[in-house]
């Protein structure tokens, strides 16, 4: 199989920066768009649960980010693998700059499931599997972010930071598996990629809107942070300080 | 193979001079079946349900204690270096260090089961269940252990970024241990997690080599 030459070319720093910069206020605008028309259609238009009422309608910033929230992992898994194998730099960056995005992901997961659990099963926490495997990603994501800042190499850090999140990214299927022994309260899953979901579709549209949003949303804010890194990184270059200059930060 | 004995027996012997380095990781299990024994109070059947869970978190903390002295005294004085450069595949070595590790650090411990058993009034009847345990998660647990103490050998701090990196990916370890006496109290058969626990072990002894010396070679400038 060959990959044209631009995709080759997004290996590099300066042609990535550009790339990035053109595609992240679409990213942002898009994912703005969606949000604002999930949001709306998920909180006002929908109709309340049969059974829980109105409270369900946190499902719309809650599933998003969980989903989320293992997509970024999976993600950071896929960039640190290219990283560790091609030694891609850029790749190692990427890593990186995804890992506080989905960390936060995956606090708003936590928190979303806490107070939607409150009204619907009582309690805040519950030592249920789903909850204590989001809990033991979070430490993961804030294991491989501590680990990257701990050197003193810049360089050394990100490329531990990469091994981390590739043990990681074996160790989650691992714990869930593992927590699944213990009986669990949280519902089970009513969106199927293939089939009928046992959702209706006037509360599916919304919940989709928000899901792709998310995506976007977390594509921009990825662009964003990996275009002040590659700055950060490559200060001292040629293509840094023209950028700079153009901008007339020089 | 030879260079695989060669640093086995040194580290084995290293151990044998620092005779009271050895107990260290022990005499802190025993402090913290101390403390939770203190802090839950002295009745007996409520120590006695407590018993499989305070061992096997005395000895995990007791391992994470004792995996900050794995390789930084060897990056420190530079024969970790001479080791990455040797003939001998970094791996095999990784095997030796690790095994050494095991012997000197996880068998005190699960040997001092009986002691915790007794201190925790562990049912005599949990007590072979709760070794056996022991014995099939503890290399698992220092293969993990190994490959987070060579991420962080040449970070700048250690202590309690190892603690971070290494008991989430402990959580199943643990969970699967303490089920299977939860499994064995409630008459449910225990072959199942103790077969799961057996899979860790052997892809835990399999990849975990390859792994530690990559992790290690990141290290090395």
């Amino acid at each position: 199989m060959k990959l044209p030459l631009w995709f080759h070319r997004l290996g590099s720093p300066p042609t990535f920066y550009a790339f990035a910069a053109r595609l992240q206020p679409w990213c942002y605008g898009l994912a703005a768009a969606l949000a604002v028309y999930g949001l709306y259609a998920g909180l006002v238009l929908a109709p309340p649960d049969y059974q829980q009422g109105d409270s369900f309608r946190i499902i719309y910033v809650h599933v998003p980010a969980a989903w989320m929230s293992m997509a970024v992992f999976v993600f950071m898994a896929v960039a640190a693998f290219v990283a560790l194998v091609w030694r891609m730099k850029l790749a190692e960056t990427l890593v990186l700059t995804a890992a506080p995005t989905g960390a936060a992901f995956t606090l708003i997961t936590l928190v979303t499931g806490s107070i939607w659990g409150r009204p619907m099963w009582g309690t805040w926490w519950d030592w249920d599997p789903r909850l204590t495997s989001e809990l033991v990603l979070f430490f993961l994501y804030l294991g491989v972010i501590a680990l990257a800042q701990a050197f003193e190499d810049r360089r050394a850090g990100r490329r531990a930071a990469c091994l981390l999140a590739l043990v990681g990214v074996v160790n989650v299927p691992v714990v869930h598996f593992a927590v699944t022994w213990w009986n669990s309260l949280h519902q089970g899953p009513t969106v199927r990629m293939f089939g009928e979901s046992s959702i209706h579709p006037s509360m599916l549209w919304p919940l989709l809107a928000m899901a792709v949003a998310s995506k976007l949303y977390f594509a921009g804010s990825l662009f964003a942070r990996t275009r002040v890194a590659l700055l950060e990184q490559e200060a001292g270059s040629a293509w840094v300080r023209r950028e700079l200059e153009a901008r007339g930060h020089v | 193979m030879r260079a695989l004995f060669a640093l086995l027996l040194r580290d084995l012997r290293l151990a044998s001079r620092r005779r009271f380095d050895l107990l260290q990781p022990l005499f802190f299990a025993l402090l913290v079946c101390l403390l939770v024994a203190l802090a839950v109070g002295p009745e007996p059947a409520l120590l006695a349900r407590l018993a499989p869970a305070v061992n096997w978190i005395a000895l995990l903390l007791a391992l994470l204690l004792a995996l900050d002295t794995l390789f930084r005294p060897d990056a420190e004085d530079g024969s970790l270096e001479q080791m990455m450069v040797a003939p001998a595949p970094l791996p095999v070595l990784a095997v030796a260090r690790v095994t050494a590790f095991w012997a000197t650090a996880a068998l005190p411990l699960i040997l001092a089961a009986p002691l915790f058993a007794v201190m925790l009034r562990l049912p005599a009847t949990d007590l072979p269940l709760l070794m056996l345990t022991q014995l099939l998660a503890t290399p698992t647990l220092a293969w993990i252990g190994a490959i987070c103490a060579a991420l962080t050998v040449h970070a700048g701090r250690g202590g309690a970024l190892l603690a971070l990196l290494l008991l989430p990916l402990a959580v199943p370890v643990l969970i699967l241990a303490v089920g299977t006496l939860d499994a064995g109290r409630q008459g449910l058969p225990v072959l199942p997690p103790l077969l799961l626990l057996g899979a860790g072990l052997v892809a835990a002894c399999s990849a975990g080599p390859f792994v530690c010396a990559a992790a290690l070679r990141l290290g090395l400038r």
